[in-house]
């Protein structure tokens, strides 16, 4: 065993590109969270995005195309998710699970084509002098500009949601929709943006895996990512800002044990795997464990169906 | 996500089979998948096995296919419908089948079953399984050869003795050619994960190996090779021809159709029985894939001898002196190894710095 020959700086960077369709996904369901929605469909609205944007990257030459595609797909699936349980008022669990069947089949059927098929690359940016500084180079300036875009949605939902009146409005409509409703806030209107949000985030968060990461299309590829972001939305415990810690805690793992394993490291990948889903359980726990630390809770009306009285 | 899984199986056999009801003279072939034909890896070669039996049978077969179907409980219900809609022959295309394909064999004993890989078998039960580890063989010579850094990465599945014969396999023949040469293994403890199977490949090539085995069946490390400068990997169950000359520089591809075709037209004849297949080079269940520029031309020479011989039985890829990695000897000096051990095998040989999990 030779742990020294792990280098943090490239476990650092791969470790971030390994998290960011699972930061993605999980920043959009958050949102949608946040407006009192459940959406289970997280996977299949992923593989959509992966296999649209695929397509979308492959047939223009363009991955930027691709992102845009892939985004635009997820948040046309999610529509299908928000009629059914905003308008028709479906269970909200069992609407989500049969949105991720629904997403897993169709993007099988969709991608049919497209296995075996390189998409045009996306590379790094490259700052000339900054890029090249060791450490801090890598780290810093040397990913691709999704990863950067990633981060700025991140702190652009965290304004959103805090700092701002509709990012109020979104939350009021999430912990009391009855309330909100008879302040005058189309409850209905918001959940159904907030769900496309969802969905195109969760459809970037697909593209990114078939475009960079893996980088193809292949039946069945986010082999579960669309679970691991709906639980790190409870890890963050619905703020962004620990969503980024989650995300690179869940991606992590998988990295660092793929490394200390490489590294000769005689530890059971059983221990690592299970860790982020341990502290998820620890995270719960807490948030249970004292009335004062209600502000960590779910938002109040979180699943719930809306009937709008009158 | 078992349940889903479980779901779609479910509701895939209802639909792929309903309309299949109705032509009763011919025979009913059933596959069951463990990832999607579309992975171009394992289960895009059963599929085209499953191809070749209704290209060379045509009307007198009619053939059907689960995919995604999970090693558990689940595969047993897909199996079960199978027999319950007519499959006269079924084949369970993954090692973790085994016990299910038995259970399932003992609840019809007039379906003939065909387990891939496994070695548990009835009087419906056959199994039939490729010596991959010959093409192992020849990849561990061609990487031994090529490596600079002496360091050779290997992505493994799970810890049963098909892997680790691999993994045997490939060392020894790497060493003979190159006595410096080190194996690093990862366990991925997955068949088909492409965004895990890319990190791996990454972690690896991090860790300083310049070439890369895989023993999962998605074609992701090719893709993460490929972002790197100087990485070689070879295609793995399916010939991974995209990606050639260049990571991909060559391959061992399983070529399941003459069995498949065999077993189906021995159905037709009556002739069926419960037989053990292990076939090689030699009979061509394994093949080499078309070695590219990127090896040099007097590797490119020794490798294709090594195949020949290993085809001719002139050389056996596991001929002693061979000690277990703890040093206690296995094979005497020119000794082959059985079938038996072989197939059971649960140890690495000497020299190999890593420990198998458990």
């Amino acid at each position: 065993m030779d742990l020294s020959s792990i280098s943090p700086v490239t476990l650092i960077v791969s470790l971030m590109a390994a998290s960011t369709p699972i930061l993605l996904a999980a920043l959009g369901e958050l949102v949608v969270e946040k407006s009192g929605v459940l959406n289970l469909g997280v996977e299949g609205m992923m593989i959509i995005g992966a296999v649209c944007g695929f397509i979308a990257a492959v047939t223009t030459g363009s991955p930027w195309l691709g992102f845009l595609f892939g985004a635009i797909c997820g948040a046309a699936v999610s529509m299908i998710f928000a009629v059914l349980t905003q308008y028709l008022m479906a269970n909200q669990v069992a609407t989500g699970l049969g949105l991720t069947m629904f997403g897993l089949g169709l993007a099988s059927l969709l991608g049919h084509s497209y296995t075996g098929i390189n998409p045009p690359a996306f590379s790094q940016i490259h700052i000339p002098v900054l890029s090249d500084l060791p450490v801090v180079g890598r780290i810093i300036f040397g990913h691709d500009p999704m990863i950067y875009f990633s981060l700025a949605l991140t702190f652009g939902i965290w304004y959103f949601l805090t700092r701002t009146r509709g990012g109020l409005v979104l939350r009021a409509v999430g912990e009391s929709h009855d309330a909100a409703h008879a302040l005058g806030y189309k409850v209905i209107r918001i959940r159904m943006l907030a769900i496309a949000f969802g969905g195109a985030c969760a459809g970037l968060g697909g593209a990114y895996l078939s475009l960079v990461r893996v980088p193809q299309w292949a039946e069945g590829m986010t082999a579960g990512a669309g679970w691991i972001a709906l639980a790190i939305v409870v890890f963050a415990s619905w703020k962004p800002g620990r969503a980024i810690i989650g995300a690179y805690l869940f991606g992590g793992v998988t990295v660092l044990q793929l490394n200390l394993q490489a590294a000769g490291l005689a530890i059971s990948p059983a221990y690592l795997s299970m860790t982020p889903y341990l502290a998820t359980i620890i995270v719960l726990v807490i948030m249970a464990s004292d009335k004062k630390r209600q502000s960590l809770n779910a938002p109040a009306s979180l699943g719930k169906t809306f009937f709008a009285s009158t | 996500m078992n349940l889903i899984k479980t779901l779609l199986a479910g509701a895939a056999v209802a639909t792929g089979l309903a309309g299949a009801a109705f032509a009763q003279d011919k025979l009913k072939i059933g596959f069951v998948y463990i990832g999607p034909p579309g992975d171009m890896g394992w289960t895009y070669e059963h599929d085209q096995g499953r191809k070749a039996i209704e290209e060379a049978l045509g009307d007198k077969v009619e053939t059907t296919y689960v995919e995604n179907v999970p090693e558990s409980a689940d595969s047993e219900r897909v199996m079960t419908q199978m027999a319950l809609s007519g499959h006269k022959l079924i084949f369970a295309t993954s090692f973790n089948y085994m016990d299910h394909v038995m259970n399932v064999a003992k609840k019809f004993p007039d379906v003939k079953f065909e387990h891939a890989t496994g070695y548990k078998r009835a009087d419906n039960v056959s199994t039939y399984s490729a010596r991959f580890y010959e093409g192992r063989a020849v990849i561990g010579h061609i990487a031994g050869h090529m490596t600079k850094t002496n360091t050779i990465g290997y992505i493994a599945s799970y810890p049963i003795p098909e892997v680790i014969r691999g993994i045997n396999s490939a060392y020894l023949a790497a060493k003979a050619v190159n006595p410096e040469v080190k194996f690093k293994v990862v366990w991925a403890y997955t068949w088909f994960d492409p965004g895990k199977e890319a990190d791996a490949a990454n972690a690896l090539i991090e860790q300083g190996a310049d070439v890369i085995m895989q023993h999962t069946d998605s074609t992701a490390p090719m893709s993460e090779m490929k972002k790197h400068e100087g990485i070689i990997g070879f295609g793995q169950a399916s010939d991974m021809g995209q990606f050639a000359p260049n990571p991909r520089v060559s391959s061992i591809i399983d070529n399941w159709a003459p069995y498949y075709v065999a077993r189906a037209q021995a159905m037709l004849d009556g002739t069926w029985e419960s037989t053990d297949t292990w076939h090689g080079i030699k009979e061509g269940m394994v093949k080499i894939g078309e070695m590219t520029e990127a090896i040099p031309a007097e590797v490119r020479a020794s490798a294709q001898e090594l195949a020949d011989k290993l085809a001719s039985g002139e050389v056996h890829a596991f001929t002693g002196p061979i000690n277990k990695q703890d040093g206690s000897a296995w094979l005497a000096e020119g000794e082959t190894a059985d079938d038996g051990t072989l197939a059971g095998m649960d140890f690495y040989v000497e020299g190999i710095e890593a420990e198998i999990p458990n």
